[in-house]
């Protein structure tokens, strides 16, 4: 998986007095690349596109069974799921927060790397906005289907109904709706709007008269005029502004799910710093897992480079220490509040009844990414590629382990019960993966993976400030 | 300008760049030359261009202000509004309304409000969708979106002229000029077009229509059940026989031992009246005093006066309209309340009164389930207050206030 741009940064790195292009290839120009992103798409006709079309023929057919698994569902209740007093979040909630945290990334690397000025950021932003945006759509799918009745889920929205009622607007259930609604929102906004010259790019380059048509429409007319620019820069930056503390806020909001409920396990302030690092953590380490095999498929590590991935890595290993940090703080203040339930919440989860899924999460999340303090590692693509792989299961796992190892044992012992998840659970969850790699074929077919413009604009800088 | 457009040979001038820099520098010509109705288009933005060609800061952020600010209005007054007003939601007697549960939302609503006015005011300040422009029309255009840069003068500038707009622009080193073609009379949109979008828009109403009658009438048609097994859910009723238990009974017995919460009655003295032999007590097992007296006043009133009357001589108004109804020959087997301020009452211990008025005596009902047992003893200590007022002397009433009687 490593190209001749990835041995040049290796050589590179050791030497002191050369900084590592961020756009590599002497001969790279703004018209090459357009044709290394949107070539992608206009040369989807050819044979090469056959693995495109089984791929998404194996995503369509998880898709087409996650709608089947749904339509029994309503029809039957959400006992085919493993639900069970007490355990009565089950999986669903687990997805849920699973895939709310890797949203998180896409955000994150377009609004508040933006801010702080890193130009690194724009060979990755389209890309991870568009996964952002992918599993927004996978986890709202859970909540939506968790609630049981889904032709009353209007119930969670402030319109007048036929009972003259509104919703609770002090539960941090309804927050989530707000939150995740608003986090949505702003995220396909601020993904359509860095589209929108890119498509008007493709429009241009567009040899056939379909192609011309449907992007002309969706890039409305783009003409590149500066006097355009000046208020697309604006509008930019407002968003970048705004997504900040949104970013900060959507994962705040869903861990208030559950530091407002009273359980033991859950009830504490540490988890609102504590989701939103691991977040990031999740995020960025889908984004490397998606990106690696994206770039060597499509040939396009002279911009996405193993720079960028190293940047990325340390992202990973500071967002997993803070999480490590998290879990040690979480007993210690466990012990220290001298409160029993909290203590044997704490002692349960490492050496209870779900030890096995408190080891898998510390060592996915905690111990392996560690691995990427050793530069060899941290540069090496098949190394990353398995770690931030471990990382996304460790993520998976970290949920299950607040969410169903808390609820098994709550304050009546005479209700404790170990949760079984049934076949369902495992097919709705893989379910979702096929809804994700559906868009996201779609994504790679369609749309440029890249921000050329965005890049164009640092190729410019880096040609012209001499490094 | 604009009515003799379509004569005109050409809208204006383009000329195309090979780099920013040499396009940052035409600018600053053509912005000093004075013209007014000029662009250029730049595959990314320039660094640089706003001051080369003049353009004034947007306005953008202000709007995104005014919306931000009116989404926190929003979300205040929908939270105020709907939970404290329409519905109020009265939780752990917490107030209806207050700040910082409504943070989460209030912030939510603000970042949606200025995000989404943020892409839209920018789209409309810059007149977009706006899919034919005239400089679609020159072929070399498409590559402004890709590797060229464009400067183009609107010839409908005041002070455009072919000859001194030309001569300007190849004095900016130009990798190439071009006119941009008029093509006439910009397309209208087919007739058929706008019928289909008329139709569509009064279609559109159809749904709320249908919600909006649905919402004011009500139907006698039974419910739409859509999923039976959640409408219909199988359960046993009381008394119902259930193949599942030895007893064949759906209502399942108390298992022996068990004691509901607050309902495990050790003093049998106190609950009962009663020792744990079960014979009733001489001396009523609370301390006496004027609030407990006072109780006892204002429970009586409430549960004995209609019978035995306000001063317990069996006169109260049950007992009167009896008697009324038994002088013209109705109240068949009338029972009259007890007098209870006799001797034969007086006599009774605190306890067999207490008992009475739990349990009933003749057609006197149960009032233990009604009156909790602390008000119960209040009322027997009231009753012997009665008692003793009926029967008192002058020698009971203090020396000093005897001269009022």
């Amino acid at each position: 998986m490593s190209s001749q741009y990835d041995l040049q940064i290796l050589q590179e790195i050791e030497d002191p007095t050369i900084r590592p292009k961020l756009i590599m290839g002497e001969s790279t120009t703004y018209a090459s690349l357009d044709n290394d992103v949107i070539g992608i798409i206009e040369g989807f006709t050819q044979k090469t596109s056959i693995v495109w079309y089984l791929m998404i023929g194996a995503t369509l057919s998880v898709l087409t069974m996650l709608g089947g698994i749904v339509a029994y569902l309503i029809a039957t209740g959400v006992g085919i799921w493993g639900n069970q007093s007490p355990v009565f979040w089950g999986w669903p909630i687990v997805n849920f927060v699973f895939w709310v945290g890797i949203a998180h990334a896409g955000t994150l690397i377009s609004a508040i790397l933006f801010l702080l000025k890193q130009d690194w950021r724009t060979s990755i932003n389209r890309f991870a906005e568009a996964m952002t945006i992918f599993a927004v759509c996978c986890a709202g799918l859970f909540p939506g289907i968790h609630v049981g009745r889904m032709w009353v889920v209007y119930w969670l929205f402030p319109i007048p109904n036929q009972m003259e009622m509104w919703p609770n607007f002090r539960s941090p259930l309804l927050w989530d709706v707000f939150a995740v609604g608003t986090y949505a929102t702003i995220s396909l906004l601020f993904w359509y709007m860095g589209l929108i010259p890119d498509l008007a790019t493709i429009r241009d380059r567009a040899t056939t008269k379909l192609r011309q048509g449907l992007y002309a429409v969706f890039s409305m007319g783009w003409t590149g005029s500066s006097r355009h620019w000046h208020r697309y820069e604006k509008a930019y930056l407002i968003l970048a502004g705004l997504a900040t503390p949104l970013v900060l806020s959507v994962h705040t909001v869903v861990s208030f799910d559950f530091a407002v409920a009273q359980l033991p396990g859950w009830h504490t302030t540490i988890f609102p710093p504590y989701f939103v690092a691991g977040a990031i953590f999740s995020g960025f380490a889908m984004v490397n897992t998606l990106i690696i095999p994206i770039r060597s498929i499509f040939k396009l590590q002279h911009i996405v480079t193993l720079r960028h991935l190293e940047v990325m890595n340390k992202v990973i290993l500071a967002t997993g220490s803070m999480v490590g940090y998290a879990y040690a703080m979480e007993f210690f203040i466990a012990w220290y509040s001298g409160n029993p339930y909290e203590r044997f919440v704490f002692e349960n989860r490492a050496f209870g009844n779900y030890a096995w899924a408190y080891w898998t999460m510390v060592s996915c999340n905690v111990i392996f990414p560690q691995l990427f303090w050793i530069k060899k590692i941290r540069r090496s693509v098949p190394a990353m590629l398995c770690v931030c792989i471990l990382v996304n299961v460790g993520m998976w796992f970290e949920r299950f382990v607040i969410t169903v190892s808390s609820l098994s044992r709550d304050f009546l012992p005479g209700s404790w019960n170990y949760f079984k998840p049934t076949v369902f659970d495992y097919l709705t969850f893989l379910g979702s993966f096929g809804l994700f790699f559906t868009l996201f074929l779609l994504f790679v077919r369609f749309l440029p993976m890249i921000a050329i413009s965005e890049v164009k604009g640092i190729l410019y800088k880096q040609n012209h400030t001499g490094h | 300008m604009d009515n003799n457009q379509n004569d005109l040979p050409h809208l204006g001038l383009l000329a195309e760049y090979e780099t920013p820099e040499a396009l940052l520098s035409a600018s600053e010509k053509v912005r000093d030359g004075g013209y007014k109705r000029w662009d250029t288009h730049t595959p990314f933005p320039v660094h640089g261009i706003d001051e080369a060609m003049g353009i004034k800061p947007t306005i953008l952020p202000w709007i995104v202000l005014g919306a931000g600010a009116t989404g926190t209005c929003t979300a205040l007054l929908l939270q105020w509004w709907s939970n404290a007003v329409a519905y109020p939601f009265l939780i752990s007697g917490k107030p209806l309304f207050s700040w910082i549960p409504a943070f989460p939302i209030t912030f939510e609503l603000t970042v949606l409000f200025a995000g989404v006015t943020t892409l839209f005011a920018m789209l409309g300040l810059n007149r977009l969708p706006q899919l034919h422009h005239p400089l679609f029309e020159v072929k070399r255009f498409a590559r402004a979106t890709q590797d060229r840069f464009f400067l183009a003068i609107d010839s409908a500038d005041p002070l455009f002229n072919d000859s001194s707009a030309r001569a300007l622009l190849e004095g900016t080193g130009a990798s190439a000029i071009e006119e941009v073609p008029n093509m006439g009379a910009s397309k209208t949109p087919p007739m058929w077009l706008l019928q289909i979008a008329v139709v569509l828009a009064f279609a559109s109403f159809v749904p709320l229509g249908v919600i909006y009658s649905a919402w004011e009438n009500t139907t006698d048609k039974p419910a739409w059940h859509f999923v039976w097994d959640m409408d219909f859910q199988e359960s046993y009723r009381t008394g119902e026989k259930v193949p599942l238990f030895a007893d064949g009974m759906a209502m399942r017995p108390e298992i022996p031992g068990t004691v509901a919460t607050g309902e495990l009655h050790q003093n049998t003295e106190y609950y009962a009246g009663k020792t744990a032999d079960g014979s009733l007590i001489g001396t009523a097992p609370v301390a006496v005093d004027a609030a407990l007296l006072a109780r006892g006043q204002q429970r009586f009133a409430i549960y004995c006066t209609p019978c035995h009357g306000d001063s317990g001589y069996g006169d109260g108004i049950v007992q009167r309209r009896a008697q009324k109804l038994i002088s013209i020959g109705g109240a068949n087997g009338w029972v009259s309340p007890t007098n209870i301020t006799t001797d034969a009452i007086g006599g009774q211990t605190d306890g067999q009164i207490f008992n009475s008025i739990t349990e009933g005596v003749r057609t006197m009902p149960a009032y233990g389930s009604q009156i909790p047992v602390g008000d119960r003893w209040a009322i027997v200590l009231y009753v012997r207050a009665l008692q003793r007022a009926a029967n008192a002397t002058i020698d009971d009433v203090p020396a000093a206030n005897r001269g009022g009687l």
